[in-house]
């Protein structure tokens, strides 16, 4: 028995394969003004876009790259080699009969159209920098709720898309906001009218199938009053050895009294860096719970936020992250109090195995006027053997009186005595380190639709499998 | 039917361990078969639990010499997983704690570990059978959902190793100091629940310190281990001797007779 990994060939049999696929569109490797050019003529994009695209990319220059404070392997990242925009150049197809065969059996292998069937009122699949099919359950479209792409929905319902694109997440919040802002392209819109609540959750599926390609998704869910919606995204790579760039927006406007959960399953092919602005704006009443899971990638950065902007809003940020050797999950929330008795809850799980690395940092923010305000954080983390490495930042400024905030941390690992007694039980050394982390997570992963947390033990369990020597 | 012969058993030959430097076994011989409950008994440090560990296949312990068969094949190459699957079972002195992961959970694991490839347990059948298990030992249904030995009391621990005992159904269950730590009550129940479960299709070695478990499991061997070897074995009267006499006469013996192991070159190799 070695509780010693020393190299980790993590199993990635789900999301590593990769089928030739020719782009109609290219936009070139680099990124220039031209660039940039060559998307709006692409995509057939409004003036106002060109705009702000342009302004973005001047952002984009002017930033440093936030390497004093995280890591510096984002230098690694060389923005002059990677294509930015690659598409089939068709419009998003409403079934999956006509999804071209070489991407839809992508997507087959991944079981989306199955799990669309079973459970899911609307799916989006992105392949590169498109969407290739989009398409909402008539029942649900009927009710008013309006489910396809960004590039869409800029054009079809700018009435709805102007008004809060941009202004959760403004394009100069940090130099990858501003990539993105400069270059998305795909991701999803969603609008929920006043009072809807829709029972089934609404799914995206982002799968990069280039190499040196960097994905830009922007995405902008709108909850009406008193609506609910559940949004799921998952995300795959095959492995090259070339860094491949993800680089999304997400932007939620939960107006008041309505609830919007954000569930996120990543499993990026450890050549990915991950750099993702993900932030809810919460009015009075409303609810924003984000469930972010990260399991793949080199490196992510990625700290979902919620502004609580609104009295009695309340926010809400559960994070699992699993850093197997080579990789790096810098993870955490942000949560803004910004009236009155708003509320916040953190929990984060962080899993580091072998060399992997898992940082938490959070900031909880309360100024001295406001009142009754509460925050809870939790982190806890789990190490998997003497070399794996743990940080925990957490930044909580709360102010004033009448505002509380609680703060727990703890570290823990799984010890060879604990992996020897389920050994002597007839468990292999990957079956019993599995059992243990997926015991570390469960309260977390109880809170997940049963399809999400089937799917996340199964990806912890090949994780596990392909994690001891 | 009855055509063969042949008696399942646990042969350990010459077992020479050592943990670092130090030699903690030196030179021991034991067998015990199916059907037969053996007792090893010893004062402290005299290599006991060691003993439960190596055979159970721990990483700390090296074999420096000798060998453990299983039905004539030796198991010292194999994985404490794969000793586990081929039906050798240990009740540990410590039990661990596993946080997350409820007993019921746990078992279905193990359980399902020792099934061929393909083939599914059975949930009905499963929850039927541990809640019998669970009857016998006086174990309470909300158990289920706890967390493995998770804020257990020692009682308890020792209790939920038998429970996997009587769940797993090994061939073979060493059984580690598992009355250390328990009160007359609990030692009680858990003689209970090891007494159901002997009989022709299990063989046990119980490792203790004292006498007072075999008032309760009556052995039909009992075996003195003293420094790293088997130093006296008889029936359950030994037992009895030792209860009178404490341990103290080995080490007078061993002083008198020169003392095999002051000749052994375990510590000059070392």
């Amino acid at each position: 028995m070695s509780t010693e990994t020393n190299t980790i060939d993590i199993d990635r049999d789900i999301g590593n394969f990769y089928y030739d696929v020719a782009a109609k569109k290219d936009a070139g490797v680099g990124l220039t003004e031209k660039t940039i050019d060559y998307i709006v003529e692409a995509k057939q994009e409004p003036d106002w876009i060109r705009e702000f695209r342009h302004n973005a990319y001047r952002v984009f220059n002017s930033k440093p790259l936030p390497t004093h404070w995280a890591s510096r392997e984002l230098e690694i990242i060389d923005f002059d080699k990677i294509r930015y925009y690659l598409a089939a150049g068709d419009a998003p197809k409403r079934t999956w009969e006509e999804v071209p065969e070489d991407i839809k059996r992508t997507f087959e292998r991944l079981g989306i159209p199955e799990s669309e069937r079973k459970f899911l009122a609307g799916v989006e699949a992105q392949f590169d920098s498109e969407a290739v099919y989009s398409n909402i359950k008539k029942a649900v479209a009927d009710q008013g709720v309006v489910f396809m792409t960004s590039t869409e929905a800029l054009k079809q319902r700018p009435d709805l898309f102007r008004k809060w694109f941009g202004k959760v997440i403004p394009t100069g919040d940090n130099k990858f906001s501003a990539l993105n802002s400069a270059v998305f392209s795909g991701g999803s819109f969603i609008y929920v009218p006043p009072g809807v609540k829709v029972k089934h959750p609404l799914q995206a599926y982002f799968r990069i199938n280039a190499e040196n390609f960097g994905q830009f998704e922007r995405t902008l869910i709108i909850a009406d009053e008193g609506s609910e919606v559940m949004y799921m995204e998952g995300c795959t790579a095959p492995k090259f050895t070339t860094a491949t760039l993800h680089s999304a927006v997400v932007e939620l406007v939960a107006l008041p009294g309505a609830k919007i959960q954000y569930i996120t399953v990543q499993n990026w092919s450890p050549n990915v860096f991950n750099l993702v602005t993900k932030r809810g704006l919460a009015h009075e009443e409303a609810e924003i719970k984000w469930i972010d899971c990260n399991i793949g990638s080199r490196l992510t950065m990625k700290y979902p936020g919620v502004v609580l902007k609104g009295r009695k809003a309340r926010g809400e940020v559960i994070s699992i992250a699993l850093a197997g050797d080579g990789q790096h999950q810098d993870t955490g929330a942000k949560m803004i109090h910004a009236a009155n008795e708003t509320t916040s809850n953190i929990v984060s799980k962080s899993i580091s195995i072998g060399k992997g690395r898992a940082t938490y940092r959070g900031l909880v923010h309360v100024p001295k006027h406001l009142k009754h305000c509460k925050n809870n954080t939790e982190c806890d983390a789990l190490l998997i053997n003497a070399h794996s490495r743990t940080d925990t930042y957490p930044a909580i400024t709360v102010r004033g009186t009448g505002n509380a905030a609680q703060h727990e941390a703890s570290v823990s690992q799984i010890s060879a005595e604990q992996i020897f007694y389920m050994q002597q039980r007839g468990l292999t050394e990957g079956q019993a380190m599995s059992l243990a982390v997926n015991g570390f997570v469960n309260d977390l992963v109880r809170q997940f639709p049963m399809e999400y947390s089937v799917e996340l033990k199964r990806l912890i369990d090949l994780e596990m499998e392909g994690s001891v020597g | 039917m009855f055509e063969i012969e042949f008696m399942s058993s646990i042969v350990i030959k010459d077992l020479r361990v050592a943990i670092g430097e130090k030699e903690i076994i030196r030179g021991l011989d034991l067998e015990f078969s199916k059907g037969e409950i053996h007792a090893v008994m010893g004062p402290n440090g005299s290599g006991k639990s060691t003993l439960a560990k190596v055979m159970a296949g721990h990483p700390d312990y090296q074999v420096t010499g000798g060998d453990i068969l299983l039905d004539d094949e030796s198991i010292l190459e194999m994985e404490p997983d794969e000793r586990s699957r081929k039906g050798l079972f240990m009740a540990f002195q410590y039990p661990m704690e596993i946080p997350g992961v409820s007993n019921a959970n746990f078992l279905r694991a193990a359980i399902q570990a020792k099934l061929p490839e393909g083939e599914e347990l059975d949930a009905t059948d499963f929850y039927q059978r541990l809640y019998e298990k669970m009857d016998l030992l006086d174990i309470r249904r909300e158990f289920t959902a706890r967390s493995v030995n998770e804020g257990f009391s020692g009682g308890e621990k020792k209790r939920n190793e038998i429970l996997q005992l009587a769940m797993l159904e090994p061939a073979f269950a060493v059984l580690d100091e598992t009355d250390s730590g328990l009160d007359i009550d609990a030692l009680k129940v858990v003689a209970k629940g090891v007494n159901k479960l002997r009989g022709p299709n299990i063989g046990i070695l119980l490792i203790t310190h004292y006498q007072r478990l075999l008032n309760y499991i009556i052995p039909d061997y009992v075996h003195v281990m003293y420094e790293g070897q088997i130093v006296r074995s008889g029936t359950k009267d030994l037992a009895l001797e030792l209860e009178s006499k404490g341990y103290d006469w080995l080490k007078t013996e061993r002083e008198e007779s020169g003392g095999p192991l002051a000749a052994t070159p375990a510590q000059a190799t070392a």
